[in-house]
């Protein structure tokens, strides 16, 4: 009985609500009109972190924050902007981790150097092997 | 000779990789977003008022020669009711608080203010966090410590406890 009082005080409880009551913004959603816009503010969007869900980027997140830099950034590139400047406006003010493009400094040459060294030491390798298999 | 010590390169990697991998298991893992605006000057913008009877809100505002709290809030984020009795508090040591209201109703926010208490000054109107965005911010609640020439001194990030008052009052009065 009680256990049944408790199960149906769960389905009548209202859930705590963590997201605001407003529509999403009016570019979240919605493409630009140009389709060369649309497909730069797309570009743009993948390579974008979201804020909240961090391990999305801002085109395949569902979260209002989310909702909100879409409309931002479509909003600049249908005022002219170009993408890399609505970039940097970002990692302005979130640093580089808002950006999935990681930019080449010190901190990132492992990053961008440990390709082209595992390169270098695979034909240094495969070299060495087929030459002693030549020689067999 | 070469060949021998070749053997123990595998082995090091591991050792590396395994090394790398306990630093980062072991170090907890901080989700928070710092805005990196902390030193710059606030970012122009100018947001309509929220409630009849208060003005909005504008970069302009933050340039009076005397430090301010920017505090971003929602009628509907749930750690913004905690942390009204800490701002009314502030606000009753007579630190001025400015508001902005991130994706809200006027009337929820009216609402909410009514129930909580209402420790601003003036409180804008953001629909689209647009303003949120060009702070920095990445959630509600956060506030801002900005100096009276409207420079950006200090960003506290979630609600602000009973124990984070302190840290509040001298991070303003650092900003003096």
């Amino acid at each position: 009985m009680k256990r049944a009082l408790i199960a149906l005080a769960l389905i009548a409880a209202a859930p705590a609500l963590a997201d605001s009551s407003l529509p999403p913004a009016a570019l979240a959603n919605t493409q630009l009109p140009d389709p060369k816009q649309e497909a730069a503010a797309k570009a743009l969007m993948v390579t974008l972190r979201c804020l909240v869900c961090q391990g999305q980027s801002i085109a395949d997140s569902d979260a209002e924050i989310a909702g909100d830099m879409r409309a931002l950034v479509r909003r600049r590139i249908q005022a002219g902007e170009k993408p890399e400047d609505i970039r940097q406006w970002l990692i302005a003010r979130y640093g580089n981790w808002v950006s999935y493009a990681p930019p080449v400094e010190p901190v990132t040459w492992p990053l961008w150097g440990a390709p082209i060294l595992l390169l270098v030491a695979g034909t240094v390798i495969a070299r060495g092997s087929l030459k002693r298999r030549r020689r067999t | 000779m070469n060949r021998k010590r070749l053997i123990w390169v595998p082995l090091i990697i591991f050792a590396v990789l395994a090394l790398v991998s306990i630093i980062g298991l072991t170090r907890p893992n901080d989700p928070t977003i710092r805005s990196h605006l902390i030193g710059e000057a606030l970012p122009d913008f100018a947001l309509p008022a929220s409630q009849a009877g208060k003005p909005g809100l504008a970069t302009a505002d933050f340039r009076q020669g005397r430090p301010r709290l920017l505090n971003v809030f929602a009628s509907w984020c749930v750690p913004c009711a905690a942390e009204a009795p800490q701002l009314r508090q502030l606000a009753e040591a007579g630190v001025p608080i400015d508001a902005i209201a991130i994706r809200d109703r006027p009337a929820d926010t009216a609402r909410f203010l009514a129930r909580y208490g209402d420790p601003y000054a003036r409180i804008a109107d953001d629909k689209d966090s647009s303003v949120q965005l060009a702070l920095g911010s990445s959630g509600v609640p956060e506030t801002f410590v900005i100096d009276g020439k409207g420079v950006i001194r200090h960003q506290h990030i979630g609600d602000i406890r009973p124990e984070d008052v302190p840290g509040i009052l001298s991070a303003l009065q650092a900003a003096q």
